[in-house]
């Protein structure tokens, strides 16, 4: 009993402290490279925040799906069937937040049709994932057609003062809509998660189905809300693609981020704040990557040797950061106990 | 005491509940009374539908006829959900708590208190502090549940059905993981518990114990209340005639054994359990060619393990086990069955057949990797065909076809299929543990005459059941196991059942006894 006291103790003491010393690190870092180059810097870190975004997103996506009990494999489907969708709202209705609420219907959509398969049906969920992943690519690549027009994507907001401040002001507070709402998430996320009653039943259906089940929960009813909300996110990853950074569709834009998604959630263990460390990480590495190929001749002397380095070196760097991560994280984070599993009563 | 509790209110009540599922019955006409502040037990063998009923109180399964009273009122359960509002709260044998949560919040799960939107942890840390406190369940509400002992696991399970107000409380075999000592420290809580009111249904099947804690015992058999009785007058002897049945007289036709040469002989062996502990204690025996070897027994007293270790399904820490003049202690399964030994086992779903397999593909489940079977690795499916053909003939299974998953058998086809495929091949020993465990009564007799025909070809058999008739019927000679020992060997000539109940209580010297009422 009293080992046990002590134990748990430790754990939360333990964590905040190498978190303050990490945090405290990379500022120091970002402060000297500041000295040394302010723009490059301040270009670095707001291209990581936005490269970051739809990572975030699809992570939270996932944290969703996974944390109640069914595994998404198919968020990279997700995100790319919903930025076709809002690409195509925007052409159609010509007003962006008419687009960001169809896409999210279309995220539901898609969801609730992932749920089906995994909770109803009992189709593999590896396998309903990758199906969801085949049918966007199929249809997205079938449907679109070139040469399409809209009236233009979501602007940067900025806010007054704060936007002023060195580095954190450009950085944090001239951004798009969506940047700003994946902000917002990751918080509102965690508190759903682990402060709420709905947080607490999702955790509990998707480590324990039989538990949850016996004091009166239906699980397979938080499972198919849960996978419905991961949709959702998934697609508002998709809606940042084409309706705030890039502002059309392109043939497989999503490139791989779906699954860096799911990369980024087992790296950050299934909750929010870590799938964000991890998602800026992978946006740091792709900021860094535009910044060197976009600066090539003018990068400052004591960064001229990465000018040396073929663009298409420079270019892996996010997704070689990917596999370094996964390969030294995966091994010691655990899932969700019953998650893949369906719940079915004897 | 008991005056004071046969005269308060019912809360519970079944009536003529029946139950059936594909092939089982596992209820039948069964009638339960439970009084406030009473500790009534349910006591029966493993498959005795205590389990089933349980969980038909709790309204995870429905009764196909029969009505539940609760508190004077028929009501039809329709959940777990449901049977909590009505204040019935169940502790499962396999515990239902999540291992990464903490103990508070396993026992707000379900009825979370909230302050607006925020789960208010505070108030469920006082709320447990309190119920700790009055019913001596110490335990720390912010301890993670993988943490805890199985003691204090189960402590939280308690709290979690008091938490939500609980007055009957249904604890389903609560002390086959605990030990001793926490078994004792569980009997407190539960005296605790029905001084404030509450109503207990303890299920077991440990003799001992159930003596020691109930006010009153209900005995169920093969899904039926065989009988109750009061724990005052009743000995572990008269219970356990009761639990292992004596309504339905088994008779086997069968000549006299014409034993020969020992083909098995134990000396001194040894075998712990799951849990470490000394299951089989020093057992010795001999079995000879001809000859049928009843192990007789209540259940858990190392018949499981003592079959396990001699089928090299768990290692051995002492003595030597000879089968057919080779010294086969601490074998491999394989090295085992190469020798000639034929195991039908106790848990037929889960060390007897692959369920998602064809009934054919089941049937060379020990032969698939010699002649005519396989060549060079590769399988020859027109043999397996063959074979399962004619198993399925001359064992008279039950199927639309042999290529159907085992998994579509009723139960007493699934263990002909295992029989089938046991007894295909010479054999020297067979081992059959409760060959005929929820198995409907013409399989049975098929069942007990293969077992007699390969006794009158000459190969020695071991018979393990906890049915008392069955192991009358079949045998020549009975060895009866209690805590982990043969006390006794008698033959069946001389074995009455008086005798083997005494013997199962652990009772080896034939005292006067009382009479039980």
């Amino acid at each position: 009993m009293q080992a046990i006291n002590s134990n748990t103790q430790a754990r939360s003491v333990n964590l905040p402290w190498r978190l303050i010393v990490g945090l405290g690190v990379i500022l120091l870092l970002i402060i000297i490279s500041y000295i040394r180059s302010p723009q490059i810097t301040t270009a670095v870190l707001s291209s990581t925040l936005r490269q970051s975004t739809p990572i975030i997103l699809g992570a939270l996506a996932g944290i969703f799906c996974e944390r109640s009990g069914v595994v998404n494999i198919g968020i990279e489907g997700m995100m790319l069937m919903s930025a076709y969708m809002g690409f195509m709202f925007n052409v159609w209705t010509g007003n962006l937040l008419l687009a960001i609420v169809g896409t999210l219907l279309v995220g539901a959509l898609i969801g609730a049709f992932h749920a089906l398969m995994s909770i109803t049906l009992k189709v593999d969920q590896v396998i309903g994932g990758t199906v969801i992943n085949i049918l966007a690519t199929g249809l997205t690549g079938y449907f679109y057609q070139q040469g399409l027009t809209t009236s233009g994507k979501l602007q940067t907001i900025t806010i007054p003062v704060l936007s002023d401040l060195p580095i954190v002001g450009p950085v944090l507070f001239t951004n798009p809509p969506i940047t700003y709402a994946a902000i917002f998430l990751v918080v509102i996320v965690h508190l759903v998660l682990f402060k709420t009653r709905w947080g607490l039943r999702t955790r509990a259906v998707g480590e324990h189905p039989a538990a949850a089940d016996t004091v009166g929960i239906r699980v397979n009813f938080v499972r198919y809300v849960n996978v419905i909300i991961g949709g959702m996110f998934a697609a508002l990853a998709g809606a940042f693609l084409t309706l705030e950074a890039v502002g059309t569709f392109e043939r497989g834009m999503t490139n791989g981020r779906g699954f860096v998604s799911l990369a980024v959630m087992i790296f950050g263990k299934w909750t929010p704040f870590g799938s964000w460390g991890g998602a800026l990480l992978f946006g740091f590495a792709n900021g860094v990557q535009t910044q060197i190929q976009f600066l090539q001749s003018q990068l400052p002397s004591w960064l001229a040797w990465l000018g040396q380095i073929p663009n298409q070196f420079i270019g892996m760097l996010p997704y070689l950061l990917t596999i370094i991560v996964l390969a030294g994280f995966v091994g010691r984070s655990r899932g969700p106990a019953a998650s893949g599993k369906v719940y079915s009563k004897e | 005491m008991t005056a004071s509790i046969s005269e308060s209110p019912i809360v519970l009540e079944a009536r003529n509940v029946t139950k059936t599922f594909p092939g089982v019955i596992a209820n039948q006409d069964v009638n339960l009374t439970l009084r406030r502040g009473e500790i009534l037990t349910l006591l029966g063998e493993n498959g005795a539908g205590k389990t089933t009923l349980m969980n038909i109180l709790y309204g995870l399964y429905h009764q196909d006829s029969g009505e539940i009273l609760v508190r004077g009122e028929v009501v039809r359960i329709t959940g777990p959900a449901d049977s909590i509002r009505r204040g019935i709260g169940m502790v499962h044998q396999h515990f239902m708590l999540v291992p990464v949560f903490t103990v508070a919040e396993n026992i707000i799960l379900g009825s979370e208190t909230t302050k607006g939107l925020m789960l208010d942890l505070d108030s469920a840390r006082q709320e447990i502090r309190n119920l700790s406190h009055q019913y001596g369940l110490d335990v720390d509400p912010d301890a993670l549940v993988e943490d805890l002992s199985v003691g204090q696991q189960q402590r939280v399970e308690i709290i979690k059905a008091l938490y939500r107000k609980a007055d009957i409380l249904i604890l389903d075999e609560p002390t086959a993981v605990l030990t001793p000592q926490e078994a004792e420290d569980l009997f407190k809580v539960i005296r605790t518990l029905t001084k404030e009111g509450v109503s207990v249904i303890f299920i077991s099947h440990k003799l001992k114990e159930v003596l020691a804690i109930s006010d009153r015992i209900m005995v169920l058999r093969r899904g039926r209340v065989v009988g109750e009785a009061d724990p005052k007058t009743a000995t572990e002897r008269s219970l356990a005639e009761l639990m292992v049945g004596r309504d339905v007289v088994l008779e086997v036709e069968k000549g006299p054994a014409n034993p020969k040469e020992v083909v098995i002989s134990v000396k001194n062996l040894v075998v712990h359990d799951d849990r470490d502990q000394v299951a089989v204690d020093n057992v010795s025996f001999e079995i000879r060619a001809g000859e049928v070897l009843g192990i007789a027994g209540v259940q858990g007293n190392g018949q499981t393990e003592l079959v396990e270790a001699l089928t090299g399904l768990r290692p051995t820490k002492g003595g030597q086990v000879n089968i057919a003049g080779q010294d086969l202690t601490g074998a491999k399964p394989r090295q085992i069955f190469e020798a000639g030994v034929g195991h039908v086992p106790e848990d037929r779903q889960e060390d007897g057949l692959v369920m998602s397999y064809s009934i054919a593909d089941n049937m060379v489940l020990n032969t698939y990797y010699r002649k005519p079977f396989a060549k060079r690795g590769v399988l020859n499916e027109q043999a397996v065909r063959e074979q399962a053909t004619r198993l399925v003939k001359e064992f008279d299974v039950r199927t639309p076809s042999p290529f159907v998953p085992v998994s579509t058998l009723s139960g007493g086809n699934k263990q002909k299929v295992i029989i089938a495929r046991e007894l295909s091949r010479p054999l020297k020993l067979l081992i059959a543990s409760q060959p005929t465990r929820g198995v409907d009564v013409g399989s049975i007799e098929f069942i007990h005459k293969s077992i007699i025909a390969q006794r009158d070809q000459g190969v020695a058999v071991m018979v393990v059941s906890a049915e008392l008739d069955e192991v009358m019927a079949l045998s020549d000679r009975i060895a009866v196991m209690y805590k982990g020992k043969i006390v006794a060997v008698v033959p069946a000539a001389e074995a009455t059942r008086e005798r083997l109940g005494l013997l199962m209580a652990g009772i080896t010297h034939e005292e006067p006894q009382p009479v039980a009422s």
